[in-house]
């Protein structure tokens, strides 16, 4: 038995140099991850203390614009996601061939893209009721903070693509199986934030 | 509105003003911009003509090598100083006339603070720092490489291109006019509705990232690469110091990015983050801009008091006087660097109780820096001590920082804060922490490891004229401003009316001819030594009597620095062996080195970020567009790379290194008496040291 050499998910031995290789890169970008948190920790800050009405400007609040069906099916496809993200990097570790993993990777996309789907169709339907970011300092830091999270699934899908690319050209080398470790984390990390999303935004908003 | 060329025409050059309307005012503005291309093209040919592309190429742009990096970065903080202290010396002359106006227009002025504010910290002091800590961590700490080469050549090209940016908007266009801050309202659309503001959002935000990205990748290397038995409590303090500037730099950079970016969206988009009206609230952004703000003057100082450091106990022959208590000062200021951030705007209007908390906390945070001085004092204390240029910095550091360290504790109270804030007091008070505590320490460490990169030390009567001219230019003009601060006189005033603020204002602007000749003196010495570096050659590599792991490779030190992997057993490691054993052995066997292979991944980063920085502030749709684009292509292209590494077969380095050994073993030492003749080869004899 080796120690593990990062924080999360290892390979392990019967991985070969796969498991020394991943040891900086994992952590390198759990430190990322770290700056990462700051990046949202600031934008949440700055959406909470905009909630006031001067904040909201006289335009529409949380009670007109919200629609919690919708969010809730955005969290249940991200969670839902993230369950099948995990699928992937278990896969891997359980050395089930490079087809299982481009699969899970495939349906973790589907649904990370459902769940843009979504949040974008509430955007334009805000946007049609005249509450688009320009509308009050409480929109702007909504459409900020929501926003950038969407902008990370969307890098992230972009990700998938490329590792389903480098899955179809390189198989499963040891570069492509740090990449995923990294995705990993970075999905979870997502769907970590986004639980304070839900929480903070939506369920505080319309408590 | 924006077609092809988006808000560009043939009337943003300061030529063009220049010929509308002729006079002091645009003359400079014209002859500033007629500098950066002449310079621009002058840059071309030297290279055209002394067919330097290939190599250029070849052996730096496509380097990933951390000494190359480091280096790169190092040259454009002196390019930058110079437009920076020029800058500064334009400002000195204004203000010396400035009393009811002054040759320069107010706009012009106000130009000139925030460029120089700007350039001085995030293009100066900034790449200072990360260039002398990718140059010397990994050779302190026995590693190969950074642990992200390739990352690290990205974190360049994103700082390149926000220089790159900030020299463009010389020649096209203006600069913003409202600080290095840029605080909104001011600089939000409705107040600054030109390209001004933009061209500051698109400079710092690429700075930031890369920043961000360097501190990474620092933190990553010091914490996972260093050689078996380097463990913490023997790291050299200059890695410590690197350590905690690293962690800083993560959680430090994203605040200004973000409001950066925010500030962006309020003037693209109309977003009411920082605007008057509809419910932006503009406090915010001073309160998130100084919460990076304030741990980045931690970040610069930190690694210079990592070469204080180095320095007092190289040139005093003796053990770093205090190590722990260096350590532990070190991780405190970096803590409570965290907690002070609202010294910046005590007087934005919260209330008293919370002002005082941070006074506090501002206070506290100078009793680890005075630990800090008492330590490199003691250290010095009967050493065998050389007045080498390094040690005529830190002597000027020594009592001038001291001084700048007091004023600072007295702006840290809030009640005397009220009276002196936005006056020279605060003028003087921060160039006089960042000259000689940033500065000195930046021109001290590149003195003292440039031989190790360049293999010849730099000539010691110029190296000691410079910074002579610095420490008396400093006093000369920063001085006065505390006098000055105190009579009343605001900064960023581009006139005033009061004639008692006269005489004390020639007197700053005859310090700013000296520091003009000091900058002067200091290229001068890079240049007499390169002419002169068959007899400054040190290829022996310890050019003056060395401690740390750096000193025990040749000079210039080899791509792969280290033949093999040193084993690690005492704090002063190469002084350890050369005290107890023989430093200068074949290792039994060599083994094959992975290094880095060259990519233009950082290059074409710098330039797509470019284009993008200067389309975005231009309104030019399709050029950001395909700069974006570009950015995430060559990102997702090198995904699949593969031949990332090539590797040096082990004989190469057996001959490499036996060559050198044999060179060593034949050569005869010197003792410190010569340290400064042609007879310094770079290698140390024993001499009369005493303490151990
Ligand atoms: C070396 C010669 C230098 C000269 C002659 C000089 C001169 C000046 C002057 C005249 C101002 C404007 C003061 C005012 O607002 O009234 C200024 C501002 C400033 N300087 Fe320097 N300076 C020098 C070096 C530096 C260095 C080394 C740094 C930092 C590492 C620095 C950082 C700043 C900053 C941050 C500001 C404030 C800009 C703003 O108001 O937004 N300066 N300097
Ligand atoms: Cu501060």
């Amino acid at each position: 038995m080796t120690a593990n050499l990062h924080p999360g998910l290892n390979l392990g031995e019967s991985h070969g140099a796969a498991h020394p290789a991943s040891e900086n890169r994992v952590f390198g970008f759990w430190v990322f991850l770290m700056s990462d948190l700051i990046t949202f920790g600031i934008l949440f800050a700055t959406y909470a203390a905009s909630g006031t009405p001067m904040g909201l400007a006289g335009g529409p609040g949380p009670a007109q614009l919200f629609d919690l069906t919708s969010v809730a099916l955005q969290t249940a496809f991200l969670l839902a996601s993230s369950l099948t993200c995990g699928m992937a990097s278990l896969s891997m570790k359980a050395h089930a061939g490079a087809g299982r993993i481009a699969l899970w990777l495939l349906v973790t996309a589907l649904l990370g893209g459902g769940f843009l789907m979504l949040e974008l169709s509430d955007f334009a339907s805000m946007l049609a009721q005249g509450a688009g970011p320009a509308r009050s300092g409480w929109l702007s830091g909504f459409f900020a903070l929501v926003g950038l999270h969407g902008l990370h699934i969307t890098a992230g899908l972009l990700w998938i693509g490329v590792l389903l690319g480098l899955l179809a050209v390189q198989g499963l080398s040891d570069r492509v199986k740090t990449r995923l470790l990294l995705f990993a984390l970075y999905w979870h990390f997502l769907d970590l934030v986004w639980i304070g999303i839900f929480s903070i935004v939506f369920l505080r908003g319309l408590a | 509105m924006s077609g092809l060329f988006g808000h560009l025409d043939w009337t943003v050059t300061p030529f063009a003003a220049a010929i509308a309307d002729p006079g002091t005012n645009t003359f400079v503005a014209a002859g500033a911009a007629g500098l950066v291309v002449l310079g621009a093209v002058a840059l071309l040919g030297f290279l055209t003509w002394f067919r330097l592309w290939g190599p250029l190429w070849r052996d730096w742009l496509t380097s990933a090598d951390h000494k190359k990096i480091g280096v790169m970065y190092c040259v454009i903080g002196i390019v930058m100083l110079a437009r920076g202290v020029a800058e500064g010396a334009v400002m000195r002359a204004h203000q010396a006339m400035a009393l009811n106006g002054g040759p320069l227009s107010a706009e012009h002025f106000a130009e000139l603070f925030s460029t120089h504010g700007t350039i001085m910290i995030l293009f100066v002091a900034a790449p200072l720092v990360i260039g002398l800590i990718n140059i010397v961590v990994p050779l302190q700490i026995g590693a190969r490489d950074m642990a992200f080469p390739v990352m690290n050549q990205v974190s360049l090209g994103l700082t390149a291109a926000g220089a790159a940016l900030l020299m463009i908007s010389l020649v096209i266009g203006r600069f913003e006019t409202g600080g290095w801050s840029a605080y909104p309202p001011y600089t939000g659309r409705v107040f600054s509705p030109g390209e001004g503001p933009d061209y500051w959002i698109w400079s710092v935000v690429p700075a930031g990232i890369g920043s961000m990205l360097s501190g990474i990748n620092f933190a990553v290397t010091i914490y996972k690469c260093r050689a078996p038995g380097m463990t913490y409590m023997r790291m050299p303090l200059f890695t410590w110091t690197a350590l905690c500037a690293a962690i800083m730099l993560v959680y430090a950079m994203p605040p200004v990015t973000v409001s950066s970016l925010m500030l962006a969206l309020d003037r693209y988009a109309g977003f009411h983050f920082f605007t008057n009206d509809l419910g932006g609230n503009m406090m915010n952004y001073a309160n998130i801009f100084w919460m990076f703000g304030h741990p980045e003057v931690y970040i610069l100082v930190l690694p210079a008091y990592g070469v204080w450091s180095e320095v007092s106990a190289t040139f005093s022959a003796k053990t770093l006087y205090g190590y722990p208590s260096l350590v532990i000062a070190t991780m405190a200021i970096a803590v409570i660097a965290f907690t002070v951030w609202l010294h910046h705007f005590f007087t934005m209007g919260q209330s008293a109780s919370v002002n005082i908390a941070f006074g506090i906390a501002t206070m506290i945070i100078a009793v680890p820096t005075g630990v800090k001085v008492y330590d490199w004092m003691a250290t010095l204390w009967r050493g065998r001590i050389r007045m080498t240029v390094p040690m005529v910095y830190l002597t000027g550091f020594f009592i001038l920082f001291v001084i700048g360290g007091l004023t600072g504790v007295i702006l840290a109270n809030p009640t005397i804060d009220y009276q002196v804030h936005n006056t020279l007091f605060l003028v003087a008070h921060f160039h006089n922490v960042l000259i000689p505590g940033v500065l000195f320490a930046m021109l001290a460490g590149i003195h003292y490891w440039f031989p190790k990169v360049f293999g010849f030390r730099l000539h010691e009567t110029w190296g000691k004229r410079a910074a002579w001219l610095w420490i008396v230019g400093f006093c000369v003009t920063f001085l006065p401003l505390y006098a000055l601060g105190l009579m009343g006189m605001p900064r960023r005033s581009s006139s005033f009316a009061d004639p008692a603020f006269v005489p004390l204002q020639l007197v700053a602007g005859a310090g700013a001819v000296i520091i003009l000749l000091a900058l002067a003196a200091t290229l001068v010495c890079y240049g007499v030594s390169i002419r002169q570096r068959g007899t400054l050659a040190v290829p022996f590599g310890d050019p003056w009597d060395g401690r740390t792991l750096e000193w025990a490779m040749p000079a210039p030190a080899p791509e792969w620095n280290f033949a093999v992997i040193p084993a690690v057993a005492a704090r002063d490691a190469f002084w350890a062996e050369k005290t107890g054993g023989d430093p200068y052995v074949a290792p039994e066997r060599y083994e094959d080195i992975e290094l880095p292979r060259p990519t233009a991944l950082g290059l074409v980063i710098c330039v797509a970020t470019t284009a993008a920085g200067f389309a975005l502030t231009w309104h030019i749709w399709w050029l950001a567009l395909s700069g974006l684009v570009g950015i995430g292509l060559a990102v997702m292209v090198r995904a699949f790379a593969t031949q990332t590494t090539r590797v040096l077969p082990a004989a190469e380095v057996a001959v490499h290194h036996g060559r050198w050994l044999e060179a060593v073993h034949t050569a005869r030492g010197i003792t410190r008496d010569a340290e400064d003749s042609p007879a310094n080869r770079g290698l140390a004899a024993p001499d009369t040291e005493v303490t151990p």
